[in-house]
């Protein structure tokens, strides 16, 4: 059970860094287990009070002596994260063309113009809520008279990434809140401020946005994932909590998580399926992302020690085995970045596609070759266990390069199904023409 | 709030002057804490300047400078500030233990490939050679204890495990590079 505590705000941080100091000398392994390599440093004529020490700009060493792990001068720069711009991409520049489905199915622009679109949450009266993660909105689509609008309902947030919607309210989920607007489809034109029902967060940037939804036992679950790469987190972190709708009863559900940034119920089992992301900076292509599933509140997932169910970490995982964990399901692919996975309950999209589950791949950035970009079907067997898993919306990787960025999902009432783009700043709509399509 | 812009401050070069008023004759800066901008990537200042103008990072200056411009204007002042020339190392004497210090941290947390080998930045990656000791240090504290909202998350992925002293030791390091 996780204590309450209402003064945590301030203090969270203090208590993680305390925290830290303790372990800091475990993880200062991570990547400085050796000296690191010392590149031939010429004297500089410029300056020679330094001339022995100065760094060098010349060429380094292919490889750093002792650790085969650290890429090289070469590739290195091919590993920094991908910033997207803060300005969306205009309406006929989207990618559009270069997408790719299944044979019958169609993809068209359902709302441009929202810079870094990011959860996707449908209301009872057909509105479309869009977060931010790296901005600072919540929007809403409407239909009014047969077009679309967009406006903002919230700013000034704080990386409001995760948000649920449930009987009449939109949950916004920020770093360290999670606040509600009541009966928010009747006053979308002047929306109330929001109402805060939980802040017993931790305070971090690293994996420090979250995803939230409602289950069918109406409590609101939220992810807290790890404030790092790799690192035993405090108890805090890593874990998926849940909580009464008031913001009461909070305990811990899931445990040894990194960061999940998508989950979401089986519709007929009622067992809940989440995305997580693997550790970086291990190696071009372990570990893989997964996609897991609950069978028992209090589970732990292996983060820190056990990676993708297989191996335990370089430095976090010696005494462990992967045996203590729970495994999982699927694996998603190195460094992809599953994040939004919807179960499709839609009558649009033909028979096979019922109850799989739809998974978004935001696309690596940690990996020299870019994969991911794109949205994976995952069918199931009847036991909840995974049948198979193909490709079904790809081409947002181009040359190796992004030209846009798959994050969440929704299934539409009529059975279409709507995909946010946090790079290019979109909301696609994907449609099977072939199928029967009711009026949205 | 009052604009911070000159009356006359309607063009992009205007503009350009008096954001140099305070960043220095050719984007070098030689006031303390307020960074050199010559040679920033101009995809870096962009996103700077947005976020000044949402109000994402509250410098309350910035924000009054940002708060009427178009995204046109910004990208404007982004890609002209980008062509400014880069700011030398600074001079004097160089302590060669902080230097080796420093050096091995930035191959530990792998600052350079972001950064790049010679600390010029790319893309939404800040240029820091060259940059204000003073400024690198303010700005890696900020980072730290999360006063400085980045737009991403990888400098606080790097910052959790920096020491207060590593800071100091990288922002000498930083300014002084060649």
């Amino acid at each position: 059970m996780i204590t309450r505590s209402s003064t945590l705000q301030g203090l969270v941080l203090p208590g993680i860094l305390a925290g830290l100091l303790v372990v800091l000398p475990a993880f200062a392994q991570q990547a400085g287990g050796q000296p690191p390599a010392q590149p031939a440093a010429p004297p500089s004529a410029a300056n020679p009070e330094a001339a022995k020490p100065m760094p060098s700009l010349q060429p380094q060493p292919t490889t750093v002596p002792g650790r085969p792990d650290i890429p090289n001068a070469e590739v290195n720069t091919m590993l920094r994260s991908i910033a997207p711009p803060p300005i969306p991409t205009p309406e006929d520049k989207l990618p559009i063309p270069q997408l790719k489905l299944p044979r019958g199915f169609k993809i068209e622009v359902f709302a441009s113009g929202i810079a870094n679109a990011r959860t996707l949450r449908l209301g009872d009266k057909g509105t479309v809520f869009v977060s931010n993660r790296l901005l600072d909105k919540v929007y809403a689509i409407v239909d009014r008279n047969g077009r679309r609008e967009t406006k903002v309902i919230a700013s000034g947030l704080d990386r409001p990434n995760g948000l649920a919607f449930h009987k009449g309210t939109l949950y916004i989920a920020e770093g360290t809140r999670i606040s509600k607007l009541e009966r928010i489809e009747d006053s979308l034109a002047d929306p109330p401020k929001p109402v805060v029902v939980y802040d017993d967060l931790p305070n971090h940037q690293s994996h420090g946005w979250r995803y939230i939804g409602i289950g069918p036992d109406e409590k609101l679950y939220i992810n807290v994932g790890a404030p790092c790469n790799i690192c035993e987190p405090p108890a805090t972190n890593a874990q998926i909590r849940r909580l009464n709708l008031d913001g009461s009863g909070a305990e811990i559900y899931a445990r040894g998580i990194r960061n999940s940034v998508g989950f979401d119920w089986h519709p007929v089992t009622k067992q809940f399926y989440f995305t997580e992301h693997g550790r970086d900076w291990l190696s071009e292509d372990l570990p893989e992302d997964e996609l897991n599933r609950v069978t028992k509140p209090g589970q732990h997932f292996g983060f820190p020690y056990c990676h993708q169910g297989t191996f335990t970490d370089r430095e976090m995982g010696w005494g462990r085995s992967c045996d203590e964990f729970e495994k999982p399901v699927a694996l998603m692919g190195p460094h992809s970045a599953v994040l939004g996975m919807r179960f499709y309950t839609g009558k649009m999209f033909p028979s096979q596609y019922t109850n799989a589950i739809f998974i978004a791949r935001h696309g690596s950035w940690n990996r020299t070759k870019k994969i991911g970009g794109d949205v994976v079907v995952v069918k199931l067997n009847k036991d909840g266990s995974v049948r198979s898993q193909e490709p079904f919306l790809t081409g947002f990787i181009q040359n190796n390069q992004y030209i846009g960025r798959p994050v969440d999902l929704q299934v539409m009432k009529d059975g279409s199904m709507l995909i946010s783009d946090d790079y290019a700043g979109a909301v696609y709509r994907v449609t099977y023409p072939g199928g029967k399509i009711a009026k949205p | 709030m009052v604009s911070a812009w000159p009356a006359s401050a309607d063009t992009l070069e205007a503009r350009v002057t008096a954001c140099l008023a305070c960043h220095g004759e050719n984007g070098q800066s030689a006031l303390p804490e307020v960074p050199s901008l010559g040679a920033q990537p101009a995809f870096y200042l962009l996103i700077q300047l947005f976020m000044f103008r949402e109000k994402m990072r509250v410098v309350d200056v910035m924000n009054r400078m940002t708060q009427e411009l178009s995204d046109n204007d910004l990208r404007g002042l982004a890609d002209t500030i980008a062509k400014l020339p880069s700011p030398p190392p600074a001079g004097g004497p160089v302590d060669p233990a902080r230097m080796e210090r420093a050096r091995a941290l930035i191959e530990q947390h792998r600052c350079n490939f972001c950064h790049k080998r010679d600390y010029s930045g790319e893309e939404s990656v800040p240029r820091l050679a060259g940059q204000r000791e003073d400024y690198l240090v303010k700005a890696l504290r900020e980072y730290k204890d999360n006063s400085r909202r980045a737009y991403d998350a990888s400098m606080a992925d790097v910052l959790y495990l920096l020491t207060d002293g590593q800071i100091l030791d990288l922002a000498y390091f930083l300014a002084r590079v060649r």
